[in-house]
């Protein structure tokens, strides 16, 4: 296990410059004059230009340059630094507050999913053909196939100016309450995928030769749902919730951004539309990190929770 | 044998005949979307305190259906149990309420199953499962349980029992996950132990190391066992008595003895000829003809009749009863005296 870990860490390594390095390239390959970039519309005097050109190393040119940069960049990241992005706020101090904030989201929205999404799945596992197990798959169907782009803002319209029954945006510093809408919406698709998943390993072990011969043991069967299969069934649920958190906590653009929710998506968002190259580069390489570790973190579990899973 | 076997007609069955467990012209059929599939049709047998009987039969004569509506698991939809008693010294279990027959399980009939593997839940140590009926039925506590449960797996013979009490299914051998499989079907002392084909799974040597163990505890312990098998060498050395399943009826009935000197059914006859000899050389294996039967649509008369040998206008026709041959031996064959004594020759 501890080689397998190590192991794992290495791959990290090589998975986080590969990562780092193509959106780096992408993000300054597209610009034309990045100096101008940083300056907006405002005219750049000659003793700027020659200035920032020092700053970022922009007097080497060509790919030789580029490597060049891209190691600078990375240094100052390894030592913890993200630099600064085009509006000159410290990208460690951006990302510092929007992660809260991201991370409750992503929490309100994984509760929903194990609240709702698992018990409903166990529900229809156990009820197979039933009318609670077609209706939820109807439902579940719909929840999938609709687009956070058209749910988010039809909830917002709806339950937020309509109905009023939640504060339609969140602006900064969101309390739990505000966040709670934009938490369902985005844990809704967790939550369909979480049911869809539950329902069918549950319904599958519950077909399994272990659940016939505890049955032949005499025990009754709540105990045999509730220990035998339930330990199984939830053994892949634990692992996608888990892959699901890392998803989360990297941030929902679409329902940061329809919301109004100060999270990293948002930011990510923002340095997308107004070409911030630092500020994107920072924030995925960030996001990079948080994926891989949490990857990490559910395979390590899933051999916790599957005693035949072994790594070597 | 004091008892009178198989009686010819289930109508004709003593109320109660005093045996252990007792089977009376069982029916159950699968209702599929494909349609009605009758796996069991009126089977009857009986099992007496501390024999053994062998229920011998191909891949979907009903063996294991039978014993699995014995033990009440089978998965109702889609197998439902039609007609028929199942007495267990003299109570039906059939007409009892699910409760009931949740106290018999384990406590009175325990089952083992052919791929121990599949039939161990994964991811719980074997301590664990064999201690979970003790704690469960016995209301043992969990020391007791533990302590109780490596006594077990000593007396199924698992060396250092102690120490792998901890360990889960996947980390033991295929005879040494049967052995536990067993030792957790012994755990609250049954009066009958179903083994439904405990041997199918492992290695020729392990089988009978398995076969050995079982015949072992039975006589120790003073269970009753029915043994389902589809292999005649594992019957040979353990079973008191055999019946042969064809199309979900028994065909034959006989002690091994008997049977084995001159079965008294054309099926019966087949499947003994198509065991390889060692001694008879240069001769080609002889087999039966045919598939077996589909169960939606079992063949008029006797269902073995498009494979049979001996096959004439009446098995087509007609139903063949159970006759009997005397010594208790029955058999379903309109020629049943006539095959014996082809056999015996």
């Amino acid at each position: 296990m501890f080689r397998y870990i190590l192991r794992r860490l290495l791959q990290m390594v090589l998975a986080f410059f590969g990562t780092t390095l193509i959106v780096y390239a992408l993000m300054f390959a597209g610009q034309g004059d990045p100096i101008q970039a940083l300056a907006g519309e405002r005219p750049v005097t000659a003793a700027q230009r020659a200035y920032l050109t020092e700053k970022y190393h922009l007097d080497a040119t060509g790919v030789g340059g580029f490597f060049y940069r891209y190691f600078d960049y990375v240094r100052s990241l390894l030592q913890g630094d993200l630099g600064q992005s085009l509006t000159g706020r410290q990208i460690g101090d951006i990302l510092q507050a929007a992660w809260p904030v991201t991370l409750k989201l992503a929490l309100i929205a994984l509760a929903v999913a194990i609240i709702f999404g698992v018990t409903a799945g166990v529900i229809a596992g156990i009820r197979r053909a039933s009318i609670f197990d077609n209706s939820t798959l109807v439902l579940t169907l719909l929840v999938l196939g609709i687009p956070t782009i058209v749910l988010a803002p039809l909830a917002q319209y709806f339950l937020g100016v309509k109905w009023q029954l939640f504060p339609p945006t969140a602006g900064s510093d969101p309390t739990f309450y505000a966040l709670l809408l934009p938490g369902i919406v985005l844990g809704s698709l967790s939550l369909a995928t979480a049911l869809r998943l539950t329902r069918t390993s549950v319904a599958e072990n519950l077909r399994a030769d272990y659940v016939r011969t505890a049955r032949s043991k005499g025990l009754v069967k709540r105990r045999i749902v509730t220990v035998h299969v339930l330990r199984n069934s939830l053994i892949p649920v634990v692992t996608f919730l888990g892959v699901e958190l890392g998803n989360l906590m990297s941030g929902a653009i679409i329902t940061e951004g329809v919301f109004n929710i100060p999270g990293v998506g948002f930011n990510l968002f923002r340095g997308i539309r107004t070409e911030d190259g630092p500020l994107v580069v920072g924030i995925v390489s960030v996001l990079v990190v948080v994926y891989l570790v949490s990857n990490l973190v559910v395979d390590v579990l899933y051999a916790v929770l599957d005693p035949r899973i072994r790594y070597e | 044998m004091t008892h009178s076997t198989v009686e010819p007609t289930p109508a004709s069955a003593t109320p109660d005949g005093g045996h252990l467990l007792e089977l009376r012209d069982l029916h159950v059929e699968f209702r599929t979307n494909e349609g009605v599939a009758r796996v069991i049709n009126g089977v009857s047998y009986h099992l007496d305190a501390g024999e053994t009987l062998a229920v011998l039969g191909e891949s979907g004569s009903g063996k294991s259906v039978t014993a699995q509506a014995i033990m009440g698991i089978l998965d109702t939809p889609p197998a439902f149990v039609r007609s028929g008693q199942i007495l267990y010294r003299g109570q039906d279990l059939l007409t009892g309420s699910e409760e009931q027959r949740r106290q018999v399980r384990g406590k009175e009939i325990a089952m083992i199953f052919q791929d121990a593997l599949s039939a161990l839940n994964p991811v719980f140590p074997v301590g664990w499962q064999i201690g979970e009926t003790l704690r469960q039925r016995a209301g043992m506590s969990r020391g007791d349980a533990r302590r109780r449960a490596i006594e077990l797996m000593d007396l199924v013979k698992i060396p250092g029992a102690a120490k792998r009490i901890g360990d889960y299914p996947h980390q033991f051998s295929g005879g040494m996950r049967q052995r536990v499989m067993i030792a957790m079907a012994l755990a609250l002392d049954p009066k009958v132990l179903i083994a439904d084909e405990p041997t199918t799974a492992l290695d020729v040597t392990v089988q009978a190391q398995i076969m050995d163990l079982l015949a072992d505890l039975r006589r120790d312990l003073n269970m009753a066992m029915i043994l389902i098998t589809h292999d005649l060498g594992v019957v040979a050395g353990v079973a008191d008595r055999i019946a042969v399943m064809y199309a979900g009826r028994i065909v034959e009935h006989a002690d091994v003895r008997s049977l084995y000197k001159a079965p008294a059914h054309p099926y019966t006859k087949g499947l003994l000829e198509s065991i390889p000899r060692m001694d008879v050389r240069g001769q080609e294996l002889s087999t039966i003809k045919g598939l077996p039967p589909n169960l939606m649509r079992i063949p008029s008369g006797c269902p073995f009749h498009p494979r049979c040998p001996y096959v004439q206008q009446v098995c087509v026709d007609v139903v063949p009863h159970d006759l009997v041959l005397g010594d208790g031996r029955t058999s379903a064959c309109h020629f049943a005296q006539e095959v014996r004594d082809d056999s015996a020759r």
